[in-house]
């Protein structure tokens, strides 16, 4: 794993942006700690990949996006759709399998996409954005009106053909592609150094500007990303940022079900990650503090405001209809000419 | 009406989309010179923004349709052989098939994807494959197997304005072949099937590369006085199970010629379907004429042994003829 680059300044940010940073990172995570309890308590139809400690990354990057910029998601996408503006509401009844959710209960978790805000979908298939987001790049320089494509994957992605092909594409016909690392050290249940050759950031060396930030670090990542982005909006072509950073819950919820009592990484590394001075979520707390951009009080209003927000998508999710299974067969073909 | 050939008239179609739809984006292997010459001249008419070369890597060509399409454009992707899909499954079977339905509807697709298909030409089998049997099987797929340059022309124009997903297989070695094209705007639709030759005693349906030699095989079997009905299914996904259940209600016998290996081929899933819905009308087992279930060897000796020609489609014709149930 390359190290982070300690020696960028990061830009200040006005106490609304830092504030607006701190709701949108406490949102992902009190949405997903609501998401542990209804997986827990047989709500969910199907299972979750949660983002919980990698919230940083999400919203760091897409504070410098606008709904006309795309991304492409992961498994993990719940912390993207939210970040670049999907709604929570039908992302949770879409999680709980409902007409009303943001994909006609059609898709579930892994997959919610918001086109209409640049959302071109989590995916369930590792890697798949690579090519997706590329294209959609294509399509922006094509276009020529500054918009950007930015591709969230993580370091198991990597290790497909299509990240080297993706980067050869972007890179050689100049595309406003953001490869976005979210480095979290697992390929699902496998130490990613253990099936590894190199250091991923020198793969993308290779093609395009690199940076290594502390994923962690919601202005980190903002300040990388924002500089990617402004060379992609102004024609310099592709760039890659790596963020360093923790997946503190399982590949997917009660995986310890799955793994036959076998773990893939300790508890006190999965503890470490979650201190003060880590978790992302914490430190952005802690910053609004010491900056005395809010209170102990505002903080907590902060919170509770969240909180609520949270149980009300999900009364939107247990109050909608059931999916229509007589819509799958309608869905599958477009209109003719 | 003018004669010309079929990669012509995909030619000609081009050329009318990209003139209609600024949008229009052509793209994938070596589609500036272009091999089979279905996308030549185009880049010099309409550049290399609208028209161009890819490296070679499916997986990333599939995914970057998907993309593009996802922006708001509408695509022409070239793989040049159908084998490469392959290599590009991911986007095809995952994301192309499945996006729609995924997304609730939000993400329209309009991909052609091109590429040639079928053995004959020592291509050997990496370069031989008649791959509409997988793509039938993905879902959101729709597959297109023109047989003449009117066809061609037609489906291609179809495939480009819709916005679904749709492989546009080219028969290896039709490059050549003339036919007749309609002047002006000509679409012809998906999932209508046509009457190639006229007959009472059996129906053959013939696909693709297909058509030709059982043509020559209704001709032959004309002669000892058996009447072949040939139907031409134009398109697999959608396919018009209509046409095909009409004619096996007067004939009562169904034979089905497919390139692709025998195992879950086309002509398999068109059996099930006329077993299904046209049992009553049979008066004698549905045969298939297929390849069998190997890859295509290189020498032409080798190869021609294993695609079905004239003479097998005449047997086999004559095999359902003989036979009657009690």
């Amino acid at each position: 794993m390359a190290t982070p680059r300690t020696d960028v300044r990061e830009p200040a940010v006005d106490d609304a942006t830092a504030r607006t940073l701190h709701e949108r990172m406490l949102l992902i995570r009190r949405a997903e700690e609501r998401l542990i309890v209804a997986c827990a308590d047989g709500s969910l139809p199907g299972g979750v990949h949660l983002y919980i400690g990698e919230e940083a990354v999400a919203v760091g990057a897409c504070s410098v996006l606008t709904d006309r910029d795309y991304i492409t998601s992961t498994h993990r996408g719940h912390g993207h759709f939210l970040a670049k503006g999907g709604d929570l509401d039908a992302m949770f009844a879409e999680i709980w399998g409902k007409a009303t959710g943001i994909c006609k209960g059609m898709g579930g978790s892994m997959h919610v996409a918001d086109v209409s805000k640049g959302i071109l979908g989590a995916n369930g298939i590792v890697g798949a954005g690579f090519a997706i987001a590329t294209g959609a790049a294509w399509g922006a320089r094509l276009e020529g009106e500054g918009r950007v494509a930015t591709c969230f994957f993580g370091d198991g992605a990597a290790n497909q053909g299509s990240f080297m092909e993706s980067m050869n594409v972007s890179a050689a016909w100049e595309l406003p592609t953001v490869f976005l690392c979210e480095n979290n050290g697992v390929s699902e249940f496998t130490v990613t150094s253990t099936v590894t050759g190199g250091v991923l950031a020198d793969r993308a060396r290779a093609f395009m500007p690199v940076e290594v930030v502390d994923g962690n670090d919601v202005l980190a990542v903002r300040a990388a990303v924002g500089a990617a982005v402004e060379r992609a909006r102004a024609g310099g072509g592709p760039s890659y940022v790596e963020a360093t950073t923790y997946r503190i819950r399982g590949h997917l919820e009660a995986e310890q079900h799955m793994l036959g009592g076998g773990t893939y990484r300790s508890a006190d590394e999965i503890a470490a990650w979650q201190a003060d001075d880590r978790d992302p979520v914490l430190r952005s707390a802690r910053r609004l503090l010491d900056a005395g951009i809010c209170d102990a009080a505002e903080l907590e209003r902060i919170d509770a405001d969240v909180r609520a927000r949270v149980e009300a998508a999900v009364a939107f999710a247990e109050a909608g209809p059931a999916a229509d299974p007589e819509l799958a067969p309608q869905l599958m073909f477009g209109p003719t000419a | 009406m003018a004669r010309k050939r079929l990669i012509t008239a995909i030619n000609e179609a081009l050329v009318e989309e990209l003139e209609r739809d600024p949008k229009l984006i052509v793209f994938g292997e070596d589609v500036e010179l272009a091999i089979m010459g279905d996308t030549r001249g185009l880049v010099e008419r309409f550049g290399r923004d609208r028209i161009r070369n890819s490296p070679i890597c499916e997986q990333t060509l599939t995914g970057m349709a998907v993309g593009l399409a996802s922006a708001g454009y509408r695509v022409v992707l070239h793989l040049m052989f159908n084998n490469f899909i392959y290599t590009g499954m991911d986007a095809i079977g995952n994301q192309m098939a499945k996006l729609r339905l995924m997304t609730g509807g939000q993400m329209e697709l309009p991909i052609t994807v091109v590429a040639g298909y079928g053995g004959g030409n020592s291509n050997a089998a990496q370069h031989s494959d008649t791959a509409y049997s997988v793509l039938m099987n993905l879902g959101g797929i729709q597959v297109a197997v023109p047989t003449n340059s009117a066809d061609a022309k037609g489906l291609f124009k179809t495939a480009v304005r819709g916005a679904t997903p749709t492989f546009f297989l080219e028969a290896a070695g039709r490059g050549g072949e003339m036919g007749e094209v309609p002047d002006g705007e000509h679409l012809v639709p998906f999932g209508r099937a046509t009457v190639a030759r006229e007959g009472t005693d059996v129906t053959v349906v013939a696909i693709g590369r297909m058509l030709k030699p059982t043509l020559r095989a209704a001709k032959a079997l004309a002669d000892d006085s058996i009447s072949a009905e040939v139907i031409d299914p134009r398109t697999l996904v959608p396919f018009d199970e209509e046409t095909v259940l009409a004619s096996v209600a007067r004939t009562g016998r169904l034979v089905v010629v497919d390139e692709a290996r025998d195992r879950c081929s086309a002509a398999s899933q068109i059996a099930a379907v006329v077993a299904d819905r046209g049992f009553d009308s049979l008066r004698a087992p549905v045969r298939r004429v297929t390849v069998p279930d190997v890859a295509l060897p290189y020498a032409s000796n080798a190869e021609a042994a294993l695609i079905p020609g004239p003479e097998r489609i005449a047997e086999a014709v004559r095999s359902v003829t003989e036979k009657q149930f009690a």
